[in-house]
This record gives C-alpha cells, structure tokens and sequence, in this order.
C-alpha cells in the first residue's frame, strides 16, 4: 500500500542495482564511441550479454541457501575438472590455451573459478567448527582448495586471473578469523617469495611488463607503450574530457585495447575527471551495498560468501584502475561492467547474483538477536 | 556450530566480532584505494593535464614540411635556364626502414630501378647519416607513384609524394654555369640546422649559379599539418600552409646564345665567352663537354660518374673559369698597347728575317723565312713574333706586365661563381720570388707572346678583348641587377685604340691568319686575334699530330663590329693543334649572335656529322659507357664536394703544367693558317671563298 509499485519489484536491492544499471549503460556509451561511434561490435554485445547475465543472476539470487551448500562442493570439483582439462587440452595442442570450446559458448574455467573458491572456502569454514579455527586444519585444508587451482591457472599462464583467485580465498580466511599472525606470516613471506618468483617463477613478457611498470619512460615504444599512451588519455581528457566520441588517444589507436583492458582510460578521455569519478562512485555504492549484505547476513556461509564476492569485484576494478593509471603493472585484467568481454561480465555478474542471493536470505530469514 | 564454541580463544561469538572487525578494515582499506585512486587520477587530469594535453596533440597531429618551389634562373630575356617541373617522387628515410636492403630491393622490384641505380641508393643508405632522406626515384608517372603509395602500410621510412624537381632545359649546355642541385649533406646540415635540408625532397644547389644564389633561390616551405593514426595512416588533413617559392634569379646569359656555343665546340674540349661591350654583360660562358645537371640533380651514377671520370677531355671542369691556358699570340695587342704606352711609334718598323739575335741567342719567328719590314699592324695581324721580341727588348718587362693586369689578365673579377682562377702575369719580382731566380731575357720574350709563365683563363681572355675593343675598363657581370661598372675609367687614347681595332680586323677582313674567321654577313666586320699556346716541348710532339694530350691550344679573342664594337669574347679550345680550332667557332658563335639563321645552318650540318647535339651525344656516350663498362665501375665519392674539390684540385695541376716548358724560350709554333689543315672538318659556309687569297698572304 506504500506505493504503486509492485512488492516483488520494490524489494530488489535497486539502491546497488540502478548504480550498476547505469554504469553498465555509460560502459556501453564508451564502448561505442570506442568502436568509433557505432553500436557494433562492441556496445551492442555489451548490453545483450549484460541482459543475459542479468538473467543468469536473477536464477542465483532465488537459490536456496541449503541448496546451495549442497551443490558447492561437486560444483568446485567440475569446475577443477574443467580446469585440468583445458590444462590437457593445451598440452595436447601445444601451448596455452585458457577456454574450453563447448560448441556454442568458449568457456573459460579459471574465470568460473574466481567465484568457485570463495564459495568453496565459505562453505569450508561454515562447517569449521569454531574451536579448530586456530588449528592446522583451518590453514592447510583451505590452502589446498586454493592452491590446486592458483596453481593450474599460473600454468596456463594467467598470473592476473589468480591473483584474483588468491586474494578472493584470502579475504574469505581472512574474514573466516584465521588468526591475524598467519597473515603477517604469509605477508612476511610472499615479500621473501615475490623477488624468487620475479625471477624464475614469470615468464619473460611478465618480467618485462613489471621492469616497464616501475619505469615506463625505459621502453616508450615498447611495453611501456600501454602504460604512456593511457595516462595520456587520462590526463589530456582533464576535467571535463574532449567530449563524446571526439577521444584522439582512442580513435587513432595510440591507446591499445581501447574497448577491454583500457576502457577506463578511454573513458577519461572523452568524459574527464567528471566520468572518472562517476565510474569510481557507482563501484563504491556497489561494493558497500556488498558489504552491507555481507554484515546484514544470518549465518557465517552467507556472511563470508557476500564478503569474498565483494571482494573479488573489489579485485578486478582497483587492479584494473591502478595498472590504466600507471600503479601497477600491465596485467590483463578488465574493468568490472564496463570492458567488452564475455568471460568477465559472467564472473561479476555471478558475483551480483551470489550478492543479491545473499541479501535475499537475509530478507526471509531475518538476523536472530545477538549470538 | 555456534553451539560448539566451548573453546575459551575461539568462539562463535569471537568470530562473529573478528568479522565485524576485519570486514571494517577490510572495507576501510578498499575506501582506501578509492581515495587513491580518484587521488591518482585527479592528479593525471589536473596537474598534468598540460603536459599530457600536449602528448595527445603530439601522438595525434604530424607536420610536414612542404619543399619550397626552389626559384628559377632566368636568362637576360626572362627564358628559363633552370625551372621547375612537376613531378612524382619516392624518397626513403634510413632510419625508419626495417630492412634496408629487403624494402630497396621491392622498391626496385615495383619502379623497375636498373641494378646499377639500386646498388648506387643501397650505398648511398649505408652511407647516410640515418636521419637524411635518401632519393629512391623521381620523375615517375602517377602509376608507380600509386602503386608504392597503397603498398605504405608495408613500407615504413618510404615516403613518396608529389613534388618539383629542377628543369634545365637545355641539359649539359649550362651545366658547368648553372650547376646542379642534390640533397644536403651531412655537413651542409650541421652548418646550417634549418630542418628543410632534411625534408624529403627538398635540394639545394650544388654548384654554379644554383649554389651562388641558394639563399635567393631557396623561398618559404610550407607546411600541412595532419591528422594521423598510430600506425602513420593520414586521416585528414587539419591545415596547410603554401609554400612561397623562391625568388627567381636573372642572369645577363643569353641563353640561346648560351646553348649555340656549347654546341657548337662541338667534339672539341673548350670554351666560348661572349661579353657585351656596352655593359659588361656576360652573354655566354660556355664550357664543353659538360655533364648533364639534369641528371646529376637526380644523384650522380656510378656509371655516369666514372664515365665522365675517365674522360680526359674532364667534363667536370668549368673552363671559363678553372682552365689556365698560355694565351699565345693573343697577347700581341696587349703588348702593342703597352709598348705604344711606352713610347713607340707604331709605324716604326723592324726587319724580320725569320728571327732575332738577343745576346748570344737566336729567337725564332714562327715564320722562318721572315716578315720582313713589320710595323705594329703587320705584327699584329701577320703575328709577326720577330717585332715584338725587339720592342719588348726595349720597353722591358715591366711595362708588358702592368698593361696585361690593366686588361685583366691575373685578375679575379667579382663574379658570383664558387671559383675561378686568375693565372699569372710574371714579372722579374715575381719570378725572384716564386722560383729565387733572375728574370732572364728569354723570359720577356717568352711572355710577348703569350707563352712561359703567362697563364689565363678564357673570361680574363675575353675581358681583353672588351677593353681592348672598347678602350675602357670594362668589368664583366653575371646577374642583371648588378650595375655595369668600369666604363668611366679610359684604359686606353682613341688613337691607339682605333689603330689595334684596324690591325685586329685586318686579322680577319686583311692579310691576317684568320681569314676564315670573315663573318658572313654583309656589313658587319669581326676583329680578332689568333693564338697556338704550345703545351710540350717541341722535342715531345709537334703540337699538330700524335696524343691529343700534347697537341697546342687553340685561341682566338674578338670583337665585332670591328669599328664600334657591340661584343666581345675569347674562344679556347684545348689541344685543338692550333688557333684554326678557334676561330671558326668564334666566327659562328657571332654569325648567330647578329643572324640566328644563318649560324643556325652552320650548326646543323655540323651536327649531322659528329652525330647529334651535346645532349645526344651526352647519352649516346653513356649508354655505350654503361654496356661497355656498366659492371666494372667504381662508386662516385659519397660527397657531391669531394668530386669537385677533386676537379678542382685536378685543374689547378694541370694549369701548373705548362710551367715545366717555361724555364726555355719557346720556339713559337706556326700561326694558324688555313693550310695547317684544322682537325675537325670545317662547316660549308660562304668564307670559303677567299680562302686561296689568304693563302697566299699566310705563305708569302
């Protein structure tokens, strides 16, 4: 009686969706000024699959939460499966190969993994029972669910895709209450191990892109291209940007992977700091909503997969904005609803479906007093 | 599993409390990034908003120079010696090519460039400093230009375009003048940092005229300013501004009189100059044979180089100014001039029986049996050496020399020309003080007639002639804007003058050693004098027969009209076995000055015998030259300069050469005279009538 609009319609979470629709709209404005004023091939398919997607979450958010743990493990057992598989299929084939070709759709598993292993681990210490948090087993059961697909995803190789993996499962252990000096412990190691890693763990264009990263102006024409070309699109846009479609950096094609990796510097061209902060404000009401239902949630699965889910889209975008701006290195990693690309868009989405799940349990089965 | 938190550390309710905890930090430290973020990038977009502002210009609009339309040389008439014609072009920049030798081998490929001119650009890259447009091509036809233009993409540092290249109409005839244009070098760009010498396409003169006046000629680039895409692909033009062309340069050249005497010393090695007496205007200055400067400014061959090397009669070498000849016998009314300035009657006569007894020495008239009685006028115009020997004995050396600096022997005239070379006049000082020696008697009889130490160029010749013929201290000029000068200064009394006047045309019109020299036309009566300048000791050749190297010099000064002269000049032939190698050449070149028809004829049926004009032959040569030769030839120094500080070089030693027979008296070779039978054939021509007449004077 409160208003006109229908019950089911008014109780969606329209304070995240509406940021995310209009992101996803002004992703597709960029992306067509990117494929030089024209709806195809880019912003076309962008909003078909975000449509699709959208669909896809909508399935999510009516799972039931029984149903859900239930299907976790089997779940996170096909998706390793799938992973081994493209990991054999590239052997086979002779050199990396990231998707398995399922006829109608190329399916990357490492992407379907990201959401896995934060469902995995949340579904892992749920079940921990409280008194064994600080033990062995809370640290080398978890480290194993994580480390087999990390593992499987370097060997493709795709470091980007999991870094993403990891830092999606360490802000579940994190959120799980793992005691605070493992943390420190495994900080203090990755800061030994990262150096080793520089030098015999990467590949050599990954050296290059992070010897480019700490100096870009070492090799202007070269890996450091990506880097200059996009901080000139950023800062020669200004406040205001040089307007709709009238971006020199992209539509001459100084910036390279104008319409995925580098969206963003696209966009700044063109619309400014105004766009920028605009892009930065909807990810900050996306991601606290995030944190929101995260905090809002029942039981200790829901709370640590919100967390982690909010987390992994977290991970993409601030990866993504630092390496455009020129704080990280070049790692190909696109930006959350606005970068043209499958893969993506369906990992985040399912994020935003696992979210609006969550939220939607929340609303049925209201938090019980203090515990 | 609330309820299994029994654990005093950990509980259920522990946990819940280190997920507040850690959710809060976690969340703050992601607000964290976002601040930093929106830090970084108001950063990029504010602070250096400028900079990169810039950047994205840069990335986004090139400039290029547009050469300037280099300005014409125009002769005394406003008719094109060098102009410009419009044409395709394909250049490559070295730096910006991938594979040198893979993209000069496809551009031969697709331009059908012969091997020879691919191997001559392949050097030439290795040789460029990298930033330095090298020319593949020019001239081409819209449809090579089209297909190397759609191969671009391909193609990086190839850069065709639509362009000028320089025009001279009438090729090797004004190609020691004029000069050439080229590509600036390494070091004419380090002295001058104007980054138009490194524009594609863009020339600057090289030599001659071209090189003179570079800063006139040279005009205003423009520049288009266009849009482009990372890979170089021009997407539209934003801006272009025209380039100004070069103001035009007006030489006093007359050039069709220009190219008749170029072609007219035919397969002779020599030069004409023919000066205006009313202004000093050089009317032609032409130098054969030459090079073609059309193309030399498309970049000199390995062949075309080396052929033009190998030949001795040197076609890079400007004679009107770099060629030092003993002057012979056209000395003589210098001489007379001098000694009537001395004091001496010129009807006083002197027995000439054939020779003079100076000391214990006998010197020996080119006429062994003698002139006989000779005042100054037979001596003149029989070339007597006897009368002048004995006047000169009285007057001394000084004198002589004095009056040949007066007409201009030993002089640099301010000329706008890269060089020239003014010879020597010597005198007892001289002497002492170039060799430590005494002047000796011999040597005064040496320099009467024009032999020894004397050496000149054929301008300082013809500027003789016109003050010789005007009385008045003509000095010469090259470009129309400059003001005649030197006609208020008398040089020498009317009398004296009209009486050399009368002896010079007696040369021709009288009982004179150049009777085929008579103009063929009516009323107009040519003055001159003949001169045979011996080039090696008698004992090495007779001067008329054997290697061409040692044959004598031809000569020949004249004016015309005789008695009010209107031009005057100097005709030298090299190695041409006398002065009837010269003046035949003089005569047609004034024949066409006064009656273009007539000196046309004479010409055309000279050419159907040496077989085409001097651009013909020029190509004809080249082409035998390349078959014969075209494998085995040595690459062209990579400096334009080097080649002619080279000819340079060469010409200063061969002008030096003729010293070597001057520690001698030089027995003075037989005047030319019409049975001496001249090498080349002589045109059919209406002088041929009064030949037996002069025959018989030259015999008596």
């Amino acid at each position: 009686m409160r208003t006109l609009i229908p019950d089911p319609i008014e109780r969606q979470p329209w304070q995240m969706l509406i940021p995310l629709f209009l992101l996803v709209g002004f992703g597709a404005a960029v992306l067509y000024s990117a494929a030089g004023g024209s709806f195809s091939p880019f912003a076309s398919s962008h909003l078909l699959r975000f449509g699709i997607f959208l669909v896809m979450a909508s399935i999510i958010t009516v799972m039931p939460n029984e149903l859900v743990k239930l299907l976790v493990y089997p779940g996170y057992a096909v998706v390793l499966v799938l992973l081994m598989a493209v990991e054999a299929i590239g052997f086979v084939g002779g050199g990396s190969q990231r998707w398995l070709n399922l006829g109608f759709m190329q399916l990357q598993p490492s992407e379907l993994m990201k959401p896995m292993v934060v469902l995995v681990l949340a579904r892992f210490f749920a079940t921990l029972p409280a008194g064994m948090v600080g033990t062995w087993r809370a640290l080398l059961i978890p480290a194993g669910f994580l480390g087999v697909p990390m593992a499987l995803v370097l060997m493709q190789p795709d470091l980007g895709t999991a870094l993403a993996i990891g830092f999606g499962g360490a802000v579940v252990m994190l959120l799980a209450g793992l005691p605070m000096r493992w943390f420190v412990i495994g900080g203090a190691l990755a800061a030994v191990a990262a150096p080793i890693a520089f030098f015999f763990g990467l590949q050599e264009y990954q050296q290059r892109r992070v010897t480019t990263f700490l100096d870009p102006q070492s090799d202007p024409l070269g890996s450091g291209y990506h880097i200059t070309q996009s901080k000139i699109a950023i800062g020669s846009g200004g406040i205001t940007g040089k307007g709709f479609n009238e971006g020199s950096q992209s539509h001459l094609q100084y910036l390279p992977e104008p319409h995925t990796d580098f969206v963003f510097a696209t966009m700044a061209e063109e619309w400014g700091l105004l766009g920028g902060f605009f892009v930065l404000i909807v990810f900050a009401l996306i991601l606290s909503w995030g944190w929101s239902v995260a905090l809002k949630s029942k039981d200790r699965f829901a709370r640590l997969l919100a967390g982690g889910m909010t987390a992994t889209i977290f991970f993409y975008m601030s990866i993504n904005l630092m390496m455009v701006m020129g704080l990280a290195p070049v790692v190909g990693i696109p930006l959350p609803f606005m970068s043209h690309g499958g893969s993506s868009m369906m990992t985040n989405m399912i994020c935003i479906g696992m979210l609006m799940m969550v939220n939607r349990w929340n609303r049925i089965t209201p938090r019980r007093g203090l515990r | 599993m609330e309820k299994f938190g029994s654990r005093p550390p950990v509980t259920a309710t522990g946990l819940q409390n280190a997920f507040d905890r850690r959710s809060f930090v976690v969340g703050t430290m992601m607000g964290g990034i976002g601040v930093l973020l929106a830090a970084r990038m108001s950063y990029l977009a504010i602070a250096e908003n400028e900079k990169y502002r810039t950047e994205a210009e840069s990335n986004r609009v090139n400039l290029t120079l547009i050469p300037p339309r280099r300005g014409w040389i125009l002769d005394r008439n406003g008719a094109p010696l060098a102009s410009n014609r419009a044409d395709f072009r394909v250049d490559v920049i070295p730096e910006r090519l991938d594979n040198a030798n893979r993209t000069i081998d496809q551009l031969g490929m697709l331009l059908s460039l012969k091997p020879d001119r691919i191997a001559d650009i392949k050097s030439k890259i290795e040789g460029s400093r990298g930033f330095q447009p090298v020319e593949v091509a020019s001239g081409l036809d819209y449809d090579q230009f089209a297909a190397i233009s759609v191969r671009l993409p391909d193609l990086p540092g190839v850069v065709p375009q639509r362009g000028f290249s320089r025009f001279y109409p009438t090729g090797p005839s004004v190609g020691h003048l004029i000069g050439y244009v080229g590509p600036a070098s390494a070091e004419e760009y380090d002295k001058d940092r104007n980054p138009l010498l490194i524009t594609p396409g863009y020339k600057i003169g090289k030599d001659g005229m071209e090189k003179q006046f570079e800063q006139t000629l040279r005009g205003v680039p423009g520049a288009r300013r266009v849009e482009v895409t990372a890979s170089g692909r021009i997407v539209r033009d934003l801006e272009t501004r025209e380039d100004i062309q070069g103001n035009p340069v007006r030489l006093t050249i007359d050039g069709p009189l220009q190219d008749y005497a170029a072609r007219r010393i035919g397969l002779e090695s020599g030069s004409v100059v023919v000066m205006d007496c009313h202004t000093g205007d050089l009317l032609c200055m032409a130098s054969m044979p030459s090079f073609d400067p059309n193309s030399f400014s498309d970049g000199i061959g390995s062949i075309e180089y080396a052929m033009l090397r190998d030949d001795e009669r040197v076609p890079l070498r400007n004679k009107v100014l770099k060629g030092l000849y003993p002057p012979g016998s056209t000395v003589k009314p210098m001489v007379s001039m001098a000694l009537m300035g001395a004091g001496i009657d010129p009807h006083e006569t002197v027995f000439c029986g054939g020779g003079l007894r100076v000391g214990n020495r006998v010197f020996g008239c080119w006429n062994r049996r003698g002139h006989g009685q000779v005042d100054m006028a037979k001596g003149i115009y029989q070339s007597c050496d006897v009368y002048f020997y004995a006047m000169a004995q009285r007057v001394g050396m000084d004198p002589i020399a004095m009056m040949a600096r007066r007409c201009g022997m030993g002089e640099e005239f301010p000329l706008p020309v890269t060089s020239q070379f003014f010879g020597t006049v010597p005198d007892p000082e001289w002497k002492q003080r170039k060799f430590g020696r005494e002047w000796q008697p011999f040597d005064t009889v040496n320099a009467t007639i024009g032999q020894g130490y004397m050496l000149s160029s054929p301008l300082q010749l013809a500027v003789m002639a016109s003050r010789l013929a005007t009385g008045r201290h003509v000095m010469p000029r090259l470009t129309l804007d400059t003001p005649p000068s030197g006609f208020g200064e008398i040089d020498f009394p009317t009398d004296q003058v009209t009486y050399v006047r009368q002896a010079m045309s007696d040369v021709v019109n009288g009982p004179g050693t150049a009777g085929r020299a008579r103009l063929p036309i009516p009323d107009v009566l040519l003055a001159g004098k003949t001169g045979t300048a011996q080039v090696v000791s008698l004992s090495k050749s007779d001067g008329k027969s054997g290697p061409w190297k040692y044959r004598d010099h031809g000569l020949f000064i004249f004016f015309a009209p005789f008695d009010n002269p209107r031009y005057a000049g100097a005709v030298v032939i090299e190695h041409g076995g006398g002065s009837g190698a010269a003046y035949p050449i003089a005569r047609d070149v004034m024949t066409f000055l006064f009656d273009p028809q007539k000196g046309m004829e004479a010409l055309h049926a000279l050419e159907k015998q040496w077989g085409g004009n001097a651009q013909q032959r020029l190509s004809a040569k080249y082409t035998a030259y390349a078959q014969a030769r075209g494998e085995a030839v040595s690459p062209p120094p990579r400096r334009d300069e080097e080649i002619f500080d080279q000819v340079e070089a060469e010409a200063r030693a061969a002008a030096a050469q003729p010293e070597e027979i001057a520690d001698e008296a030089v027995t003075p070779r037989p005047e030319a005279n019409p049975s001496a039978a001249p090498r080349t054939p002589e045109p059919v021509s209406t002088v041929e009538a009064p030949a037996p007449v002069e025959q018989q004077v030259v015999e008596e």
